[in-house]
């Protein structure tokens, strides 16, 4: 308690030598264990095929909720759930549908959002009005209720839910990267260019978008914890990723009616989310700080 | 100012024309709504039924009519029947009301008991043991997937050490504010409220923070004042403006958390009447409740405006 104390205030006034060494300081400065957590869960996404000691939805009813630990002659670290899968292979595998499914609804929802926000900063006037208030209109949904009537029509599939995940992405966006927009084309260079004889698309590609780079970096890494709790959400609400492929949040939906026998059906899922989206937002806010500590209103 | 109201208000009213029509429409795309009257395990329909329903349900008539027609009956409360039981949705949602308000005041309260004492104390003893406690708390509520706090407090609390009990909203015929039906409504209250507390505790203690580092402040210290008086009277009064106007978006944050937090502890309030119906593919209520939901979010959005414009006269109004 004495070191935190003393940490805490180093960072306030300018550490000394001695206080730049101690590992407290050190993992308050930079995001290690974040970074550390982010890269272990991107191998396992990745590799889940050759990492995952077992197939995640391989049903063996000898084990069902076998004890973690290979306790009692459990064959699984993590135990089994109640049809005898493997909670490791399934949290494994479960890693590999929440980034797969972030990764596009983020980059799909970074194109369009960028996009838009570009194109209402140019443009400005009535494009830009219009484009604005669909922004504003957008935010003042709750997404995740008009996201289950769509689950329900459409039935619960990866497309389904990587659609909808894109719907909320977009709209974190447009309103920024205008923002940026708006001051860098009334800057110098843009005159210089426009009178060289650019065209408007070079233009917005080649002198405007770099200068909103480093507002779409932050943003997209605020909104990935979001967008990885919101599948999750979604999934244990049973309107996400559909049952036999694990998801953290099917996982821990299934896990909870057998929460008094086997905890660690659902419980080790939803651990692993909640370090997961703790890490990114650690990172994010990390890199927020670093890149646009104007950007801070967004955290 | 007024214009500023004014704008909100319109936007706030696109917003649930807006989502209105999405449901409408999503409805439509879920192919003909006839189909909905074919029961399971019935016999089929007779063209002549089939004609019959479909003017009935004004099916004959252009979307755009057929939209009007079902936004005015929602519009006067007429939500239709349930698939499964035929009884009136808006019975339904009716019934189910009590425990989900019952909850969500329970949440706020706790969120305000919780997060803005929390706020204050860390602001004030800044880089003490409590800031640090205080600034855990909201970052693990910040960052905790709800689900995930809802199922480690069972685990804790009901399982292992079996003092709260979980499963139901507790007997009916007690009132709530008796432990024995108060103690069913703790731990979805504090799930629900957590996540809320945190947002409020970081917003107090920033604003706090800024206060405590004015000049009147100094002044009250330099001329003897007592610190406490200081922090409650001279500080906090000033401070707690923004956290205060931030509250009723808080609120609206409680629409979504409702709904993870009644279907796992099973209580019996509106939102789970919604993932009810997810799973018995029950259209009627689902879109019924999804839209009584977005009503009271985009309301209560709009209301933190309202607070904000009348709290803040310095805000800009465009």
């Amino acid at each position: 308690m004495n070191a935190e104390q003393t940490a805490g205030v180093a960072v306030q006034s300018a550490p000394t030598q001695r206080q730049r060494l101690t590992l407290w300081y050190i993992l308050r400065r930079w995001p290690i264990l974040p970074v550390i957590l982010i890269a272990i869960l991107v191998t396992l996404g990745l590799g889940a095929d050759w990492i995952a000691p077992n197939d995640p939805i391989d049903q063996s009813l000898p084990d069902r909720n076998a004890r973690p630990l290979y306790q009692d002659d459990s064959p699984y670290l993590f135990g089994g759930d109640h049809v005898g899968r493997d909670v490791l292979s399934r949290v494994i595998h479960g890693a590999r549908v929440s980034l797969s499914v972030m990764a596009v609804a983020l980059s799909a929802g970074m194109l369009i959002g960028t996009g838009l926000g570009l194109w209402a900063g140019y443009a400005g006037g009535f494009v830009d009005e219009i484009i604005m208030r669909i922004v504003d209109i957008w935010m003042g949904f709750p997404f995740l209720l008009l996201a289950l009537v769509a689950a329900i029509i459409f039935g619960a599939s990866f497309n389904t839910i990587m659609v909808l995940m894109i719907l909320v992405a977009w709209v974190s966006f447009p309103r920024n990267v205008r923002a940026d927009v708006l001051v860098l084309k009334e800057s110098n260079f843009v005159a210089f260019a426009r009178i060289s004889g650019a065209s408007t698309t070079r233009i917005l590609f080649r002198h405007i978008f770099p200068g909103t780079i480093g507002t779409i970096t932050v943003i997209s890494s605020l909104s990935v914890g979001n967008l990885i709790l919101y599948e999750a959400t979604l999934s244990f609400l049973g309107a996400g990723i559909p049952a036999p492929t694990p998801s953290w949040g099917n996982m821990v939906a299934e896990g909870r009616d057998y929460l008094q026998t086997a905890w660690w059906t659902s419980v080790i899922p939803g651990t692993a989310l909640f370090l997961t989206v703790m890490a990114l937002n650690f990172f994010g806010d990390w890199l927020r700080d670093r890149l646009d500590p104007r950007l801070r209103q967004l955290g | 100012m007024r214009r500023y109201l004014i704008r909100k208000l319109i936007f706030a009213i696109i917003t649930l024309l807006a989502a209105t029509m999405f449901v409408f429409g999503l409805s439509r795309m879920a192919g003909d709504p006839l189909l909905l009257f074919a029961k399971p395990g019935g016999y089929g329909m007779s063209p002549e039924r089939v004609e019959q329903l479909s003017q009935k349900l004004g099916l004959d008539k252009p979307l755009v009519v057929q939209y009007l027609v079902w936004l005015g009956r929602v519009l006067t409360g007429d939500f239709g029947d349930t698939i499964v039981s035929e009884t009136s949705v808006r019975k339904l949602i009716w019934e189910r009301a009590a425990p989900t308000m019952q909850l969500a005041v329970a949440s706020f309260i706790l969120a305000i008991l919780m997060g803005v004492p929390l706020g204050v104390i860390s602001a004030v003893k800044r880089g003490s043991l409590s800031d640090y406690v205080s600034r855990t708390i909201a970052l693990v509520g910040q960052a905790a997937p709800i689900f995930w706090v809802c199922i480690m407090a069972i685990l804790l609390f009901a399982v292992t050490l079996d003092w709260l009990p979980v499963g139901t909203a507790g007997p009916d015929d007690v009132p709530f504010w008796t432990w024995a039906k108060f103690k069913y409504l703790v731990m979805p209250a504090f799930a629900l409220g957590w996540g809320p507390a945190a947002a409020l505790l970081r917003l107090t203690r920033s604003a706090m923070l800024e206060v405590l580092d004015s000049e009147y402040v100094t002044l009250a210290r330099a001329k003897g004042t007592n610190y406490n008086i200081v922090i409650w009277k001279h500080a906090f009064r000033n401070a707690i403006l923004q956290p205060l106007t931030t509250s009723a978006i808080v609120l609206a944050s409680f629409v979504t958390g409702a709904v993870v937090v009644e279907r796992i502890f099973a209580w019996p309030g509106v939102g789970q009447l919604m993932t009810d119906a997810v799973w018995n593919n029950d259209f009627p209520t689902l879109t019924s409740t999804v839209l009584v939901f977005t009503a009271i979010f985009v309301a209560t959005n709009f209301l933190a405006d309202m607070l904000y414009g009348v709290l803040n006269p310095v805000i800009r109004y465009d």
